[in-house]
């Protein structure tokens, strides 16, 4: 097996298990962290399809490579402005929550749903 | 052997990753998160991406996972009442089977794409040497797709006015972050007076052989960042106050040569953003140098988060 196929199998999985945690944690900083875990698994998964285009003596298609760079960076600003305004709620209203209603009452609700 | 390497790394990645997400404490999920990032700083490598593992190592693992150690610190109150909030069986069941469909969805993907993999990398080569760079990435940054590359720092831009612009009005203008105080004679002061100085050779080495090695502006520009931030979290200097007019003109530009240079391509090589036959090269390196400190400004601001103190000295 080459290793873009590996990493490109890793990366689907690595896609599922951020998917999973962005679903499951009520806690908003590990939901980014969980959408950062699903970015990391699209940029492997580019990276495995751009190491399969290794041509003309370079490793890999620098093209597909030169837009990874861009998007990590750009993924990078994103949680930090998702950061920021997690902050700023926090310092408002003292707590993090996500949910509509009070917690007690999101709590029964999806109790043995 | 290799084989072996690759699979017992994909194993440890995903070991982590699941880690970061299923770990109780949001502190060790980020520790986690961290780890995570320097392997796959090495996955980047066996898969022949020296630059982007550069980016990786720099932005991916080391900016993001301080960004989120330092929001774990501040959040870790309220940990407590989002556990209350934690959703019951039947979505965790449900959450995981989506997990799973999609992950057998793009696996399917993974095992069928085509045979023999479309590539670019022969045009890319048969056109590198009219820009006069010699690194098949920044040949694709800084020419073949520039555009992308301006609309990059502009998105940057606006993500450091977004995080600035949720300062409360009272401190608009003023500081960044809380005053640092450490130890004056402490290691941490001691490191912030010995390291600045090599880390800011090596950031200018990274960003100088980008223009024919692997390295490049965003990887030079977050060592640069992260000297700037090891100074003040030192207490050796503290952040500017965000209304100073050198920082913002700083800010800007990068960008605004940017696109002064593409503009100038209307008219010598009749399209935005294309060089002058014979003038790439130049041309690339002063939109490198004009990008250079705007990119270190915004990586190290958007760290600090917004201004905590009002704008008097």
């Amino acid at each position: 097996m080459s290793a873009a196929t590996v990493f490109g199998l890793c990366a689907a999985a690595l896609i599922g298990i951020g998917l999973y945690g962005l679903i499951v944690n009520p806690h908003p900083l590990r939901k980014i962290l969980a959408f950062n875990v699903i970015g990391s698994g699209v940029f492997m998964l580019f990276g495995a399809i751009a190491r399969r285009g290794a041509a003309a003596g370079m490793g890999g298609d620098p093209v597909p490579q030169a837009l990874l760079i861009t998007g990590i960076v750009v993924a990078f600003s994103a949680t930090a402005l998702a950061v920021a305004l997690l902050l700023r709620l926090f310092d408002e209203t003292g707590s993090v929550t996500l949910a509509s209603e009070a917690p007690d009452k999101v709590q029964t609700g999806t109790d043995d749903a | 052997m290799i084989d072996a390497l690759n699979i017992g790394l994909a194993g440890l990645v995903l070991g982590l990753a699941f880690w970061s997400i299923v770990a109780r404490e949001a502190f060790v999920a980020v520790a986690a998160f961290i780890a995570y990032g320097l392997l796959l700083t090495l996955v980047w490598v066996l898969l022949h991406g020296i630059d982007v593992a550069l980016t990786e190592a720099a932005i991916g693992g080391g900016l993001t996972g301080a960004l989120l150690i330092g929001a774990a610190s501040r959040l870790r109150g309220s940990e407590a009442a989002a556990r209350a909030e934690r959703p019951g069986a039947a979505v965790h069941w449900l959450a995981a089977g989506v997990s799973v469909a999609v992950t057998a969805a793009l696996a399917v993907g993974v095992l069928v794409l085509p045979v023999p993999a479309p590539t670019l990398a022969p045009d890319v080569a048969a056109h590198i040497a009219v820009t006069g760079v010699g690194n098949p990435i920044t040949a694709v940054l800084l020419a073949f797709r520039a555009m992308d590359t301006l609309l990059e720092a502009i998105v940057l831009l606006f993500a450091l006015i977004g995080v600035w612009s949720l300062a409360p009005d009272r401190f608009w203008g003023g500081r960044p972050g809380l005053r640092q105080h450490a130890d004056p004679n402490g290691i941490l002061a001691y490191v912030a007076r010995v390291l600045p100085p090599i880390g800011v050779i090596a950031g200018i080495y990274i960003f100088w052989i980008g223009a024919d090695h692997p390295g490049g502006k965003f990887q030079g520009a977050t060592i640069m960042a992260a000297m700037w931030l090891l100074v003040m979290m030192a207490g050796l200097a503290d952040a500017p106050p965000i209304s100073r007019t050198w920082l913002r003109t700083l800010l800007v530009a990068g960008p605004l040569v940017f696109i002064a240079i593409g503009a100038v391509g209307v008219v010598t090589a009749d399209a935005f953003l294309a060089y002058p036959e014979g003038g790439a090269k130049p041309l690339i390196l002063a939109i490198e140098f004009a990008l250079m400190p705007t990119l270190t400004l915004i990586l190290g601001l958007m760290l600090m988060g917004a201004p905590k103190r009002g704008p008097l000295p």
